[in-house]
């Protein structure tokens, strides 16, 4: 399946994209959806441990398995207030 | 009440809307631009959402509230897009009967919004640089 990520803040300025298309297999999970993204887009790699996922508008945990057409979001901490 | 704005906050009119003949008590907390943060100086502040997710977790947090407080209405607005000095980024109402309550349903929406709601500030430093703020991350 193809997850369309969505990404915000230092992530995206770090990705230089708004959206990432990620490959990945059916019944992956956040964990390996976060390991594609450090191995496929090099600049988010020193990111990627502290990215908080979330799938539709809930944090996910990594593992957690990602539903097929999913909208997923990749984020650093917040900082809002 | 949630809602996020590009525009300047009017906290007197959201103070209004959450004013009640029930309430003994209305508590409002404003965010506001800080110049100075640990020695550094802050010119201005740009703040980026991600606004479904963003509306849908101050919802939570305003359910959350009126389940643990005898909250009579509450209100959150956030502002988005580039704050000068002094500029209110974000507004918390609370009514409740009494002020114990109000304080307390306050503090909670401000500093569970702080946690979990995804929204980002990035600096705009008096030396010219950028910097996207996230706790917890080295830059």
């Amino acid at each position: 399946m193809t997850v369309s990520v969505r990404l915000f803040a230092r992530a995206r300025e770090l990705a230089g994209v708004e959206r990432l298309q990620v490959d990945l297999p059916a019944g992956s999970t956040v964990g390996d959806l976060r390991q594609t993204l450090g191995e496929q887009t090099a600049t988010l790699r020193p990111l990627v441990p502290q990215l908080l996922v979330a799938v539709g508008t809930d944090y996910a945990t990594d593992d957690m398995v990602i539903p097929e057409g999913s909208e997923v979001a990749c984020f650093p901490p917040v900082s809002g207030g | 009440m949630i809602e996020l704005t590009h525009e300047p906050i009017d906290h007197a009119a959201l103070t209004e809307r959450v004013r009640s003949t029930q309430a003994g008590a209305v508590v409002l907390f404003l965010g506001t631009v800080r110049e100075m943060t640990n020695g550094q100086q802050t010119i201005a502040l740009d703040y980026d959402a991600y606004p479904e997710m963003a509306v849908a977790k101050m919802e939570e947090l305003h359910t959350r509230a009126c389940d643990k407080w005898p909250v009579i209405e509450a209100g959150i607005i956030h502002r988005l897009g580039h704050l000068e000095l002094g500029d209110i980024s974000v507004a918390v109402a609370v009514s409740c009967p009494h002020r114990v309550d109000a304080f307390e349903a306050g503090r909670f929406l401000i500093d569970r919004l702080k946690e979990v709601v995804p929204i980002w500030k990035q600096e705009n430093w008096a030396d010219g640089s950028t910097e996207w703020v996230h706790p917890g991350v080295e830059t």
